[in-house]
């Protein structure tokens, strides 16, 4: 008779590895930090207190001033998203190869990572507020008469999403190109293609799951923008995204119910969005981006 | 719209036109200060195949580089008959390339790779379909044609990869150590293939190594490089039987390179004295007595006989023959082949003929 093999190889025959059982501390912190109150909210935005189970649900539709959000969220995130990803490619397309001075235009790029939106906003309003360097050179070149209304609308809002949101684009955008082999380019200038088409026919292809994945991030973090709304925005009217109507909800009319029921359909068109681009995605070449053996 | 009319001006049609010489004039090209490639001459004959033979670093592949394109020169041209071409981008110079990793497109077919230069030229579909089946035969992979280049063996991938490269019938072939990524057997498969391919469909080739074998049994004529500067530019006869420096006899399989002293002349040869012992060889590139020399000898042109004494330090079975590591007295290794099998310890003493002995300025 055989003794039974040891609890370890039977659980590797099974791809178990018994050292995955120390992710439970920390398992159990994520559940208890993350999971719970997030079911806590799905929970409380189903207990409104007036009009029933999917009374705040109910409220948020039948509401233009809430329903509407969705759409002023949408009409600020996914353009800004879009540009941050268009804009990265050329510019890293550019900035692959070795040149000198590489650094110093990479650490430009990325430094209004390290701003944070509030100081970005300030920023915004010195330099494109109506008072600003931009109107006041305007104004004294005689281009226009009355300054140009740059801030506190949608498109303050919009300047701070590109310039928050391009680093991330940018850094994504750049890491997946350098991991494609620079020599599939060169053999397609041998085989007698120019600049356009090595662009179109072999990088992008192998770039574009790659931006789609960039693209979900930065319309993420562009989704759920707050500072930047209220700041350079017009929190009540052609900036009003979701984001506020929840805090609007929770801390200025205290319905609790009702700011969960926001969130939830935050995470919803979230995830639409992204299930709708990551469904593109799975349509692509997502394989090897090396042209064969090292 | 017919298909001629759709097609930009300056796009090459069809099949890129057959040159009768392309000359290199002086080609160099410096990285940083530092010359990589030095006054490159050379002209290629249609149908002839080259090889560029050096050690890695000797500015080989740069001149590859320079000739396809992808690099620009610092100084010097390249002329194709009459027509300049080192002032053309690669896209527009109708040669054919084989990376040393191969480079396929990791996100098409076998098939659409090995099209991907002809659509570029835009060549009517009918007469794509025939070139591309055409060159899948050539190269016994119609069984792989909707395959993605993942999911071939590397001696698949290489063919893919020569097919790509001449299925456009280029007036030039260019191969970068192309063989340098497969095991043995498989390189000395493709090598034949390769040269069947060449003599087969009338191509020019040139060939990027740095293995001399692989070079010899190739090529029609050797470019051997050094520092990025020409050693010496011949037949492969020419270079195995005299070349023109130690450096390119080391290259040739001159495993016993001895720096000596340039003794007397006697006769045409030249006599050199190791450890109080004479020999004879023959002088290349005129040493002058007395002058410090390199004397170089092949393995199996070390015989064992009377002459110079040295005890075997190590014995390696070679099949037919064994190659045996012997020491001097005064501590000179030497590599000689051996039918019989000496032991490990015993003393033997080797001598070569003069001929076989080529005695180099150093």
């Amino acid at each position: 008779m055989s003794a039974r093999p040891a609890l370890r190889h039977r659980l590797a025959e099974r791809g178990v590895d018994r050292q995955l059982l120390l992710l439970l501390p920390a398992a159990l912190f994520v559940v208890t930090l993350f999971i719970y109150p997030f079911l806590y909210g799905v929970g409380l935005s189903f207990q409104p207190t007036r009009g029933g189970m999917l009374g705040a649900y109910r409220e948020f539709f039948t509401d233009a001033y809430l329903r509407d959000t969705i759409l002023t969220t949408l009409r600020l995130s996914l353009p800004a998203a879009l540009l941050n990803v268009l804009a990265s490619v050329p510019i890293a397309y550019r900035m692959r190869g070795r040149f000198r001075g590489k650094r110093l235009v990479t650490t430009l790029l990325v430094v209004p990572i390290t701003l944070g939106t509030v100081l970005t906003a300030q920023g915004l309003l010195n330099f494109l507020g109506p008072t600003g360097w931009f109107n006041r050179t305007l104004l004294s070149a005689g281009l226009v008469d009355a300054p140009v209304r740059l801030t506190n609308n949608f498109w303050g809002v919009f300047f701070s999403l590109v310039i928050t949101g391009f680093p991330f684009a940018f850094l994504l955008v750049l890491s997946y190109l350098s991991g494609i082999d620079p020599s599939l380019e060169r053999a397609a200038a041998t085989l007698g293609a120019g600049r356009w088409q090595r662009f179109r026919r072999i990088t992008l292809p192998l770039l574009a799951p790659g931006l789609a994945t960039t693209f979900c991030l930065t319309f993420v973090l562009a989704f759920s923008v707050f500072p930047s709304a209220v700041l350079v925005g017009d929190p009540s009217g052609t900036t009003r995204v979701m984001s506020i109507a929840a805090y609007d909800a929770a801390y200025v009319r205290y319905d609790y119910p009702l700011a969960s029921a926001v969130a939830v359909l935050m995470g919803l068109v979230e995830l639409l969005v992204i299930a709708a681009v990551l469904g593109w995605r799975a349509l692509l070449y997502t394989g090897t981006t090396a042209g064969g053996k090292g | 719209m017919t298909a001629a009319a759709t097609r930009r001006p300056g796009t090459p049609a069809g099949r890129p036109g057959r040159f009768e010489t392309l000359r290199l004039d002086g080609v160099s090209r410096s990285f940083g200060g530092h010359e990589a490639l030095a006054d490159l001459d050379l002209t290629i004959r249609r149908g002839e195949f080259i090889a560029l033979l050096g050690p890695s670093g000797c500015g080989k592949s740069t001149a590859l580089n320079c000739l396809a394109g992808l690099l620009p020169l610092t100084r010097g041209s390249i002329w194709q008959d009459e027509a300049r071409l080192d002032v053309l981008p690669p896209e527009r110079r109708g040669f054919g390339m084989v990376f040393q990793n191969y480079a396929l497109f990791p996100h098409l077919s076998v098939r659409r790779n090995i099209a991907f230069g002809l659509q570029m030229r835009k060549v009517p579909r009918a007469e794509l379909r025939r070139r591309v089946d055409e060159a899948l035969r050539l190269v016994h992979l119609q069984e792989q044609a909707g395959k993605l280049p993942g999911q071939l063996s590397g001696g698949q991938q290489q063919r893919v990869a020569i097919a790509r490269a001449v299925v456009l019938e280029p007036s030039l072939v260019l191969m970068d150590e192309p063989l340098s990524n497969l095991d043995a057997k498989l390189r000395l498969e493709m090598r034949t293939e390769i040269r069947r391919l060449h003599q087969s469909l009338g191509l020019t080739t040139v060939y990027v190594t740095h293995d001399q074998e692989e070079a010899l049994s190739l090529a029609d004529r050797l470019v051997v490089l050094r520092a990025g500067r020409v050693q010496q530019i011949g037949p492969p006869e020419q270079l195995h039987a005299e070349p023109a420096n130690w450096h390119v006899a080391d290259f040739m399989g001159y495993r016993n390179l001895l720096p000596l002293t340039a003794g007397p002349r006697r006769g045409a040869g030249i006599v050199v004295e190791i450890e109080g012992h004479e020999l004879v060889g023959t002088p290349v590139g005129d040493p002058a007595p007395g002058s410090a020399v390199m004397a170089a000898v092949r393995p199996e042109d070390l015989i064992i006989g009377p002459g110079l004494p040295a005890t075997v330090e190590v014995v390696e079975y070679q099949g037919r023959e064994v190659a045996v590591e012997a020491r001097t007295a005064g501590g000179i290794a030497l590599s000689l082949l051996s039918a019989d099998r000496p032991a490990v310890g015993d003393r033997i003493a080797v001598t070569v003929e003069p001929r076989r002995l080529l005695v180099f300025p150093s």
